[in-house]
């Protein structure tokens, strides 16, 4: 009996005979905690300062909510637009075949890798009123930079490789098979497609879309030479919380930002609940 | 619907993955493909699909050639070798699609109707709100076939219905298979490797390599009269030993015993004999005197290696535990071996190949026979 | 003597169903017409060209817009060499910090089980979801004058906020997950067989992690390397908030591009943003590179 004992707290407590454990394990922690959990906790606790009726009435000042509607609304679009294009994009990219496939490729991570001050001076440049692509525009009566709409559009810029880079393996993997059963059973490709490979990957779509959709929203350099900053018009929100800063409204800034974290973070959990809903229904691999 | 396929050639990437196939398949039967891996079986069963198409030959349903048509035009009932079911749909709706998407779509109840038949059909009645995750690999198996039933085909294809399945839930499903096939009536094919199955299932054998098909038969005709040497090889095992044909007489390399031959031709052979077509003969018998280097018992079997004295070569034997010459025999008894029947080809360029002889193609029919 | 089917000569294909040409080529089961796919190669192709390639190529031609001396003296004007020295060394010094996290994080995660190890994933993730500028605020909270530690810093004369510190810790929190998110996977895929074995062959942990960890993990290592570098150098919202914007001290190179274009000086902001995004086209050429010789040692996802 007293032989047993001993060996069987070691089983229960799964010792690894891998070494350095506490070693990284601590490293991780306190690395994690100085640079990310503090300062975060460091922001909310200084929304905390105003009390809810102060949280309350900053971010619901006029101004902020339509700074927050604009962020989170081009977003929004911009995630819409993205979803369809990407998809597309995916779509083309996995099944065809054509001249420089390998270059275009590459190019779709280009808003990952192109820094956004860059992005938004070179979008503004196009789409302005004497741009290559704003001059044909203009006369339709289109303005695209100083606008809601040129948000949208660096919105859409910056959360493109999100669906694409989500849904491409997605389409790689997915069975051909399955394909070929729903033809042999008398489906055209249309029906194929509607009702076999999208329900396939719509979780992937779903999970791209919400990517491109919280990148977006909190999207700063690409958009504010886009925007024109308008107040109540055209201005984001993470510019108002510069604004603040700039007019030492610490605590109004801070608001403004756990506003913003609130609704990443609930963003955040709605990807994993995603996830987890489609490894759920699709359940283990046949 | 009767089948037929006229020189079929397809080629992928250089490689000839159907190389001139004929195949003649009446109604109502049930057509095993039996071949290795690379031998082109799934490439044919593909092609009668229309997931494939041919760069040559036709494919006749009753005599109209579909060569051209599109499979979901075909009316194929197609079941794939990892099922293929759609994971989010449940049981019902996966068999329903068939149904569902056509452009005469009949009445939702007339479609309930025909699920709830074809789940009864296939022992399912109760699962049809699962989902394919929820089922076990037997019974993914039965729900395929049951989505591809739904849409009553003129030919039932399977690509190696059990190939994903245990051993014992293979056993049955075969059977069951048998069952419904012989309830059902439809001409059906399939695709497999395991000779077992070919055999025990199938009304006729189609065996393939190499992108032809060396021979078509019932079980009986591609066991016992095997075509080529391929055919003998892949079906069983084989002992193959040198020899010569001269004025009808065959004589094994190094015995002056001879053996009557049917065979018009003239020249070095390669012998094709099954290890249970030896026997032991006593030693004043024609024969070939051979060394007992391994004894086996296996049940009511005894399998024995010998060595050939005139030539070294190994050979196999398998006898009956009754067999009285073949009973306590030792390592380093002397026998005398003799065949029952055997099976002579053309002497191959290189003798004893490791794994499959180089076929000689379509080899004449001459050449394989039954001595005594 | 049996006469098989197979051994018989077939019949003679009547003359009609003779092909004159090799049938139908491509698999029509499980793809779409030529013209369809036309079309849709062309709409998506469309699409990229407008959306990425169009404003990769203004950044140059903008820059290029007033002649090669132009955009030569934007480069060598001393306010612009000291924002791109600035810029090297903030990712010279965020770079490595965060390889020795996600290196350290990648092996407690994957080679040990723990409770709350899904937790630890997402907070590692959690930079992602944070906007730039959020990330900037959140050391202005703590570091800034009216920050927690604001008088401490002050009354001993350390500059964090406003100077080199603020904008490396920026940095570092917006880069903070590449490492870890490109190891884990890859590690967890691994398991801790080779570990396990080098240990049973006498094998120290220092040991067993230079000569059998890092080896098979270095293509992916690199790969987060060159993702982190790449937002390191570009970062603008988290920076723009933390820098203070002083010429030639605390401009960084995507802040001195703004700098250059609120002022105006158009052909010396895009000169500037065109170093850039040659940086940019490096990144993505080595990526490409990385993922075509090594994608198999890479993790199996590519998401970022």
């Amino acid at each position: 009996m007293t032989a047993a004992t001993p060996s069987f707290q070691r089983a229960r407590r799964a010792r690894s005979v891998i070494p350095g454990f506490g070693l990284t394990m601590g490293f991780t922690l306190f690395y994690l905690s100085l640079i990310v959990l503090i300062p975060l906790a460091g922001v909310f606790f200084k929304s905390s300062q105003l009390g809810w009726d102060g949280f309350w009435h900053v971010v619901t000042h006029p101004r902020v909510l339509a700074a927050l509607k604009l962020s989170f609304g081009a977003a929004l679009i911009g995630a819409l637009i993205n979803a369809v294009f990407g998809t597309l994009v995916a779509w083309v990219f996995v099944r065809y075949r054509f001249f420089g496939k390998r270059f275009f490729d590459a190019v779709i991570d280009l808003p990952f890798a192109l820094p956004t001050a860059v992005a938004g001076i070179a979008l503004t440049a196009l789409y302005s009123g004497n741009g290559w692509v704003g001059q044909f525009l203009e006369p339709l009566g289109i303005k695209v930079a100083y606008t809601p709409l040129g948000v949208i559009l660096a919105c859409t810029f910056i959360g493109l490789p999100f669906v694409v880079r989500t849904v491409q393996p997605v389409l790689e993997e997915a069975e051909k098979e399955l394909e070929e059963a729903a033809a042999s059973l008398g489906a055209n490709r249309l029906q194929t497609i509607v009702r076999v490979i999208l329900p396939t990957i719509l979780p992937a779509i779903l999970t791209g879309f919400t990517l491109a959709f919280a990148r977006a929203a909190g999207e700063y350099g690409s958009i504010i030479f886009i925007a024109g900053n308008m107040p109540m018009v055209s201005e984001i929100a993470p510019l108002l919380i510069i604004i603040k800063l700039e007019e030492f409204d610490y605590a109004g800034a801070s608001a403004v930002a756990v506003a913003m974290l609130g609704l990443s973070l609930f963003l955040l959990l709605l990807i994993n609940g995603l996830q987890v809903w489609s490894r759920r229904r699709h359940g283990q691999k046949t | 619907m009767n089948i037929q396929i006229r020189g079929i050639h397809k080629v992928f990437a250089n490689f000839p993955a159907l190389d001139g196939v004929n195949l003649d398949i009446e109604s109502g039967e049930l057509i095993a493909l039996l071949g290795p891996s690379g031998s082109g079986k799934t490439t044919l069963l593909r092609t009668i699909a229309g997931l494939e198409f041919p760069d040559e030959g036709a494919i006749l349903f009753g005599g109209e050639d579909i060569a051209n048509r599109p499979v979901r035009e075909r009316g194929v009932g197609f079941v794939f070798q990892h099922y293929a079911l759609f994971k989010h749909m449940t049981v019902a709706e996966n068999i329903a699609f068939g149904l569902d998407v056509r452009k005469d779509r009949p009445s939702k109840e007339a479609i309930r109707k025909r699920v709830n038949e074809l789940l009864e059909l296939v022992q399912l009645s109760g699962l049809d709100k699962r989902y394919p995750t929820q089922l076990s690999g037997g019974q993914r198996q039965r729900v395929a076939l049951a989505r591809a039933l739904a849409i009553e085909p003129k030919v039932l294809l399977l690509d190696e219905p059990f190939g994903a399945l245990d051993a014992k839930v293979r056993k049955d499903l075969r059977r069951w298979l048998r069952e419904l096939h012989d309830k059902t009536g439809y001409t059906t094919i399939f695709v497999t490797h395991d000779q077992e199955e070919a055999l025990e299932l199938a009304d006729r054998v189609v065996v393939m390599n190499r992108g032809r098909i060396e021979q078509v038969g019932n079980n009986q005709q591609v066991y016992e009269q095997p075509a080529t040497p391929f055919v003998f090889d892949f079906l069983g095992s084989v002992n193959i030993l040198p020899g010569e044909v001269k004025n009808r007489e065959l004589r094994f390399d190094g015995s002056d015993d001879v053996w009557d031959s049917e065979s018009q031709e003239t020249g070095l052979v390669d012998i094709y004999v099954r290890p249970h077509d030896l026997q032991i003969v006593d030693s004043q018998a024609p024969g070939l005197d051979a060394t007992v280097t391994l004894v086996q018992r296996a049940g009511a079997l005894i399998r024995i290696s010998a060595t050939l004295a005139t030539s070294g070569e190994r050979i196999e034997l398998e006898l009956s535990h009754l067999d009285t010459l073949a009973r306590s025999r030792q390592p380093g008894d002397a026998i005398r071996v003799a065949p029952i029947t055997f099976g002579l080809f053309p002497r191959a360029p290189h003798r004893r190949p490791t794994t499959l002889p180089d076929v000689v193609p379509n080899a004449p029919a001459e050449n394989r026979e039954r001595a005594r | 003597m049996t006469a098989d089917a197979s051994l018989q000569d077939p019949p003679a294909l009547p003359p009609q169903f003779r092909p004159e040409g090799p049938l139908v080529h491509r698999n029509a089961a499980i793809s779409e017409p030529a013209w369809v796919q036309r079309i849709l190669i062309t709409l998506a192709l469309l699409f990229l060209l407008g959306f990425l390639l169009l404003p990769l190529i203004s950044v140059f031609a903008e820059a290029l817009r007033n002649g090669w001396v132009t955009y030569k003296d934007a480069l060598v004007e001393p306010d612009a060499i000291a924002a791109i020295k600035l810029t090297l060394l903030v990712a010279a010094l965020a770079v490595p910090l965060n390889l020795v996290f996600g290196v350290a994080a990648a092996w407690a995660i994957t080679k040990f089980e723990f409770r709350g190890k899904s937790v630890l994933i997402s907070l590692i993730d959690l930079p992602f979801s944070v906007s730039p500028v959020v990330a900037g605020v959140i050391y202005i909270m703590i570091f800034g004058r009216h920050g927690w530690a604001g008088p401490w810093l002050d009354e001993n004369d350390i500059k964090i906020v406003f100077a080199v510190p603020g904008i490396v810790l920026a940095t570092v929190f917006v880069t903070f997950p590449f490492v870890a998110r490109e190891l884990i996977p890859l590690m967890h895929e691994q398991g801790t067989d080779n570990e396990q074995a080098a240990l049973t062959l006498g094998a120290s942990g220092w040991k067993t992690f230079w000569h059998v960890t890092l080896p098979s993990i270095k293509w992916a290592l690199l790969y987060g390397v060159l993702l982190c570098s790449a937002r390191a150098m570009g970062e603008f919202g988290a920076v723009s908030v933390v820098s203070g914007h002083i010429r030639g001290q605390t401009n960084t190179m995507p802040l001195h591009v703004e700098i250059l274009y609120n002022e105006y000086q158009f052909a010396g902001a895009f000169a500037v943003a065109s170093i850039l995004a040659l940086f940019a086209l490096v990144t993505l050429a080595l990526k490409s590179y990385l993922e075509w010789r090594h994608g198999d040692e890479l993790a199996a996802t590519r998401r970022h």
